[in-house]
């Protein structure tokens, strides 16, 4: 069997003092789409935190192509091809939605045009140079998406795309996560709401204090429903 | 106007522009240091004067002239901001700013003083280049040539700056590492490199208006540490680190300052500091402060 696309061994990460991370493990394959689910404070976005670099004080294994990201400055991690969409979304207020857009640099072929991007967010098109800050929240959720669907990135990180947002477009980003799933892109989805994910996802982790602590295929989502609610505390 | 000659007024007015293109260069570099790396460089003042005095020891040790020094003083002291950021605040990066306040401060009377120790606190003679010697008749009143450069080439300097910070693409780069530097980064950007070219740059700046000043001024060792008072004042009227504040401040303020040497003079060296105090009273984060 050909190695994962990406592979977390025993992932420890650190803020400070506070160990956040204990040994965390979990595979990615090429074309899968995965989601974290877990409670607040299970460390789901410290573990995509801690696959992009940004939070760099951490410990274990994590490969990507093979490559070792543990030691590798953020930058470099984010060239390797990987797009990572935070959890607070993370437009700049002092950039137009244009600039927002145009941001993050290529890292491969084959990412998405600015006009394809616009097919695919017709709003954002209206507001191109507004200040970033200035849209809605559900736009500015689909300005964090878009902006790494230009980059090529190959993997993608999406730390609770649907947080917070009308049920309209919750709809909406989840019928942009199904087509890029269609697309052959890599997904890891942090999500709170497994109704949401079930739709989309191949595989499930379940994240508890910081540990990974079940994992199943989407098929199973039902008979794990019981200690599902348990965990995610729902 | 007011009894006051005509002659004299137009004559301080752009005295205060002379003063204010130095107070604009110096505190944008600041506003630029200070957006992107959080330091207060206090070395900022030793650093104009290092320009100052690389362009004076270009023209006496090699025969370079002051057009060339005006290119070459600013990337020497370019580069000798980007060793220092390297060096020393690289390593600062992640304790409380009041170290980079600190350390900053300690290399400015290092570099002064060791400047200093050779050259004593007498000011070194600079030609005005020949091309701008002479004076212009405006009609209103006779405008030395190289005062009137001074004032046009820092306007020209300002302005390509808030050009590149605002207007490109480099520019969306330095205000969204100002912003978040570890998702710019995240995003494969090398922001430890664009943190030092910025430093490098904004010392840069002030290694041109040292250039600019060697002219004008005398070329010293104590050159950059009563101006950089002024600026700092300037500086916290415009709003730590607003671009385009700090440079209508620096104009501002310089012709106030020619306006009161006018109208009042007993307080025209202390007037940029009772504004300072006004505005912190009015408005702490400075007239173009976003306040956060
Ligand atoms: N910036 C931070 N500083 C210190 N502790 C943090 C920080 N961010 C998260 N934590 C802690 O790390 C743990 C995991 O948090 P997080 O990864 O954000 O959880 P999740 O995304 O699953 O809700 C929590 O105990 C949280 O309090
Ligand atoms: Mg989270």
């Amino acid at each position: 069997m050909a190695e994962p696309l990406l592979k977390i061994e025993n992932l420890h990460a650190y803020y400070g003092e506070s160990h956040a991370l204990q040994g965390v493990s979990l595979e990615v394959n090429e074309g899968e789409t995965v989601t974290l689910l877990g409670r607040n404070g299970a460390g789901k976005t410290t573990t995509l935190r801690s696959i992009i670099g940004i939070l760099d004080d951490r410990r274990g294994s994590i490969r990507f192509r093979g490559q070792e990201l543990v030691g590798l400055p953020s930058h470099k991690i984010g060239r390797a091809g990987i797009g990572y969409v935070p959890e607070e979304r993370g437009i700049f207020a002092s950039l137009t939605v244009d600039e927002n857009l145009l941001l993050p640099p290529r890292v491969a072929d084959g990412g998405m045009s600015v006009a394809e991007i616009f097919e695919l967010f017709p709003n954002l098109e209206e507001r191109r140079s507004s200040p970033g800050t200035k849209l809605s929240g559900g736009e500015q959720q689909m300005l964090a998406m878009a902006r790494v669907l230009r980059t090529g990135a190959r993997l993608l990180l999406l730390d609770e795309p649907t947080e917070g947002l009308a049920p309209v477009i919750v709809q909406r980003i989840g019928e942009v996560i199904a087509m890029l799933r269609g697309k052959g892109f890599t997904i890891i989805l942090v999500e709170q709401n497994f109704r949401f994910a079930a739709k989309l996802a191949d595989r499930h982790y379940v994240m508890e204090d910081g540990h990974v602590v079940d994992t199943f295929p989407n098929s199973a989502l039902e008979e794990k429903s019981e200690a599902l609610h348990k965990f995610l505390g729902v | 106007m007011f009894g006051v000659p005509a002659q004299a007024l137009y004559g301080q007015i752009l005295l205060g522009l002379i003063n204010g293109s130095f107070y604009a260069l110096l505190s944008l570099g600041l506003a630029v240091i200070f957006g992107m790396l959080n330091v207060i460089n206090f070395a900022h003042g030793a650093l104009y004067m290092l320009g100052a005095f690389a362009a004076w020891f270009a023209l006496n040790l090699f025969g370079i002239d002051y057009w060339w020094s005006l290119l070459l003083a600013p990337l020497v002291v370019g580069l000798v901001g980007a060793v220092i950021e390297r060096v020393f605040l690289a390593r600062i990066k992640n304790l409380d700013h009041l170290y980079g306040l600190l350390l900053t401060f300690g290399l400015a009377l290092i570099i002064e003083g060791g400047f200093r120790h050779v050259y004593g606190s007498s000011g070194q003679a600079y030609g005005t280049p020949e091309e701008l010697r002479g004076a212009v008749n405006l009609g209103f009143m006779i405008m030395p040539k190289y005062r009137g450069w001074v004032v046009i080439a820092s306007l020209i300097v300002c302005f390509a700056t808030w050009f590149i910070i605002e207007k490109t693409r480099l520019g969306a780069y330095l205000r969204a590492a100002t912003e978040n530097p570890k998702l710019v980064q995240a995003f494969g950007i090398n922001v430890p490199l664009m943190i030092t070219l910025t430093y490098a740059g904004g010392v840069a700046l002030a290694g041109f208006a040292g250039v600019l000043a060697a002219p004008i001024y005398q070329v010293s060792p104590l050159m950059g540490t009563n101006l950089i008072i002024v600026v700092f004042a300037v500086v916290v009227v415009g709003g730590m680190g607003s671009i385009m504040g700090s440079i209508v401040t620096g104009y501002m303020l310089g012709v106030l300052e020619g306006l009161t040497k006018v109208f009042y003079p007993q307080a025209s060296s202390i007037v940029i500091f009772v504004i300072m105090a006004v505005v912190l009273l009015a408005r702490p984060a400075g007239l173009f402060g976003r306040g956060d």
